[in-house]
């Protein structure tokens, strides 16, 4: 029971700060243009479509039934999903288990996200209590400089260290023709010189202490889709499908006061559920490639270590040995990541994207030079919402 | 499609004006599905919520309710659309193979909200919203051109608003609990012209939850499963002057679709009752004619001829429909509990006698752009 299902092909935009030549209904359109190219199907070879994005950030009601004359809903089945930062995830989730019912063969995702016409912040904070963490903690950011202040404490951490996960994030990006982040200047420089300069520049600016402005992603226009096909049809239209080997999410938590700040246990315990069920024992060694849900750069150290990639503390040294660079042994986002490139409704589903055109060979200039066997994905969202979708080369049995 | 069907249901009281909060609603539509399912939260292996960010006034809205839903620990996820759509994605993640139950619960607080700048925001931001549009105007235009192409009348329209108002007497659960006459519909208050307030759903709060199970979860389960028997949902364009407002070509492709699956061919004389999104009175006669249960242009004559009076052949909105309580997203579930009810021959006072087969139905989007259609059976 239960068909399998696989990722057929991926459609991104070009992230950008401002797309003033575009309104929603059209960068949608750009992306499923691209996706459905990509997977070399028409809109008429969709049976159904999810789409998603954050109301507030754009200030438009029911999404789905707007866009549909983008995203080529028009009468196909589509809804929408919903869950915050992890959107794009949730939404790639859905595609899947519309497919995994047997109800629909081929399945359009879409997210994405007009940043430059948001507030985003403004809008994040409405995700908390009203009473009790609006006025003090509500945000994109506050929340990651705690939870940032916390692990250096735990760890003897340093501003360094997660310097050191920027620079290799916008490395990486420079590899990436869609990144919304280019920093050119940092071309032929060495990761010690930037480190260097990331946490003594005065133009880095301190938002929150312990998080810089180059330690935050930043606001993007954008779009992606993803096209998912049952195993009927799969493999006829990819010659590589990325199948989905393994999903599983966990949000367990309402308040930011609940949360374990030691531990990001959602991510932590919906990676474990997705390595179960996919009999990943050693995640390091199994796992070929990452395109990893991680805002800021001390995600990139901390998040490592509860998916499961090393002990607690040791996310320092998996970075600083190159472990997670290019030609590491676990390349970790060769996009550059959300660092480089966050529409918001759409981040996550590019992660899922991503990871899969390195399984199906297909990431041009940011394709790792090894065998792709297993690919792993996140997403993470409002109060720990933790999205986890592991990609690989066979057909899972 | 392997077999699916539904093993619980739950809703609050609907009312005007609730002191309980998102999570308080949420949990006891949550703790009534679950006794109705006679489990506890440890037999459901995953959750879906539906909620909208702009009726809660809060971004992810489902973030509040995570606790209530009792997803910790599980899979959830978030669907923001009717409940039927919710149900929909709920019934997709039991036949995955990945889960056996599903809990699907959804939530509203219309009356903590503005109607008419929540449903302005779903129009184009740059032409339409400054004209004011929203949910009811748009719906005004929509019933001209429905009078306009059918012939159809105001009073016509009051009939459905007097049926299910007659209908709702019967319905603890309704928000609105009074009989009314044509009459009445005729001489309340102008809302958008050609609607007056009896022509309009009223501002609702509450909340509803139904548990799905596949084959192989019933055994958790001593009740007898009402099964779903075909299930679709179809989006029609979104611009309103692109689509013909006097049909419903998406209705029609969905119902199409689920009674294919159903096996239903004459929908008129199989559906034993039918619980549909009557928004404003004259929706239901434009569904009747997108179900196949009158003729394109004929709805006016299904209602004149009493077919779907609580004593017809084929008794639409027993409940009294969302004209005696419309919370918005909810509404979708409510009819699904209702024809869940109906099949199981526990309706009480609305229950028609000897239903087998029942069909729920919830819309997307302005005029009725998407619909969702589930038949079920026993």
């Amino acid at each position: 029971m239960g068909k399998r299902v696989a990722v057929v092909g991926f459609g991104q935009t070009i992230g950008r700060s401002s797309r003033k030549d575009v309104n929603g209904v059209e960068i949608i359109n750009e992306a499923v243009v691209a996706a459905l190219a990509d997977a070399e199907l028409t809109i008429d070879d969709i049976d159904a479509i999810v789409i998603g994005n954050m109301d507030h950030f754009e200030g438009i009601n029911y999404v789905d039934s707007w866009s549909v004359e983008g995203s080529g809903g028009v009468m196909k089945p589509i809804f929408k999903v919903t869950t915050g930062g992890t959107t794009g995830s949730s939404v790639a989730m859905c595609a899947y288990y519309h497919a995994a019912s047997g109800m629909f063969d081929r399945v359009l995702a879409i997210g994405w996200e007009k940043n430059s016409e948001s507030d985003t912040t403004g809008a994040i904070i409405t995700a908390f209590d009203p009473f009790w963490e609006r006025p003090n903690i509500g945000g994109a950011i506050a929340g990651l400089a705690v939870e940032a202040s916390k692990y250096m404490s735990n760890y003897g951490v340093t501003e360094r260290d997660g310097a050191r996960v920027a620079v290799r994030e916008r490395l990486h990006a420079l590899n990436n023709p869609y990144a919304h982040l280019h920093q050119e200047w940092m071309k032929g420089m060495e990761v010690d010189q930037l480190v260097e300069l990331l946490v003594t520049s005065e133009q880095n600016q301190v938002l929150a202490y312990p998080l810089r402005m180059s330690d935050m992603c930043p606001r993007t226009d954008g779009a992606a889709a993803v096209v998912f096909a049952s195993e009927d049809v799969a493999e006829k239209i990819a010659p590589i499908p990325a199948w989905v080997v393994a999903t599983a999410n966990r949000h367990d938590y309402v308040y930011l006061g609940d949360l374990n700040w030691d531990v990001n246990e959602t991510l932590r315990d919906a990676s474990r559920k997705v390595f179960e069920k996919a009999g990943i024992k050693e995640p390091l060694k199994e796992i070929d490639v990452c395109e990893l849900y991680m805002p800021y750069s001390y995600a990139g150290l901390k998040w490592m270590e509860n998916i499961g990639f090393c002990g607690p503390g040791e996310g320092p040294k998996l970075l600083w040995d190159g472990t997670t660079d290019m030609d590491g042994e676990l390349p970790v986002n060769p996009s550059g990541g959300v660092m480089s490139y966050n529409a918001i409704g759409a981040t996550a589903l590019i992660r899922v994207g991503e990871a899969a055109i390195q399984v199906m060979r297909k990431a041009g200039t940011r394709q790792v030079q090894k065998d792709v066997n297993y690919a792993l994905s996140t997403g993470f969202g409002g109060c720990s919402w933790a999205d986890v979708m592991l990609l690989g080369k066979n057909k899972p049995a | 499609m392997e077999k699916v069907g539904i093993v619980g249901v739950g809703q609050t009281k609907y009312e005007r004006k609730k002191e309980d909060t998102f999570a308080e609603l949420v949990f006891e539509a949550c703790t009534g599905a679950l006794a109705d399912a006679g489990v506890g939260i440890e037999d459901i292996d995953n959750v879906v919520t539906v909620s909208n960010d702009f009726w809660d006034g809060r971004t992810i809205s489902s973030m509040a309710v995570m606790d209530a839903a009792g997803s910790w620990d599980k899979d959830i996820s978030t669907v923001e659309g009717d409940g039927v759509f919710g149900a929909m994605y709920g019934m997709m993640r039991a036949l995955s193979g990945s889960f056996d139950t599903t809990l699907v619960v959804a939530h509203v607080k219309g009356s903590e909200g503005n109607m008419n700048l929540i449903t302005n925001a779903m129009f184009d931001p740059i032409f339409q919203r400054q004209l004011g549009i929203d949910a009811t105007s748009s719906a005004a235009l929509q019933a001209r051109s429905y009078m306009e192409k059918t012939g159809a009348t105001e009073e016509d329209f009051a009939r459905v608003s007097v049926k299910n108002h007659g209908n709702g007497v019967n319905n603890p659960f309704a928000q609105i609990q009074k009989k009314i006459s044509v009459d009445d519909v005729m001489k309340s208050r102008k809302i958008s012209e050609p609607l007056k307030l009896f022509d309009c759903s009223p501002i609702t709060d509450g909340a509803a939850a139904i548990v799905i199970s596949n084959e192989k979860g019933m055994k958790r389960f001593k009740k007898d499963p009402v099964w779903i028997l075909g299930a679709a949902h179809i989006s029609d364009s979104y611009t309103l002057g692109y689509r013909d407002l006097t049909s419903s070509p998406a209705l029609e492709a969905a119902v199409k679709k689920a009674y294919g699956m159903a096996g239903i061919t004459d929908p008129l004389k199989e559906l034993d009752v039918v619980e549909l999104a009557d928004v404003y009175s004259y929706m239901e006669l434009l569904w009747y004619e997108g179900l196949g249960l009158a003729p394109k242009g004929k709805g006016a004559d299904l209602i004149r001829s009493g077919a779907t009076a609580m004593d017809g052949d084929l008794p639409v909105n027993p409940s009294g429909g969302l004209l005696c309580a419309h919370p918005v997203l909810v509404a979708g579930l409510a009819r699904i509990i209702e024809a869940t009810l109906q099949i199981r021959g526990e309706a009480g006072d609305r229950q028609v006698k000897g239903a087998n087969k029942a069909l729920a139905h919830g819309i997307n989007g302005p005029c009725g752009q998407a619909h969702g259609v589930f038949v079920l059976g026993s």
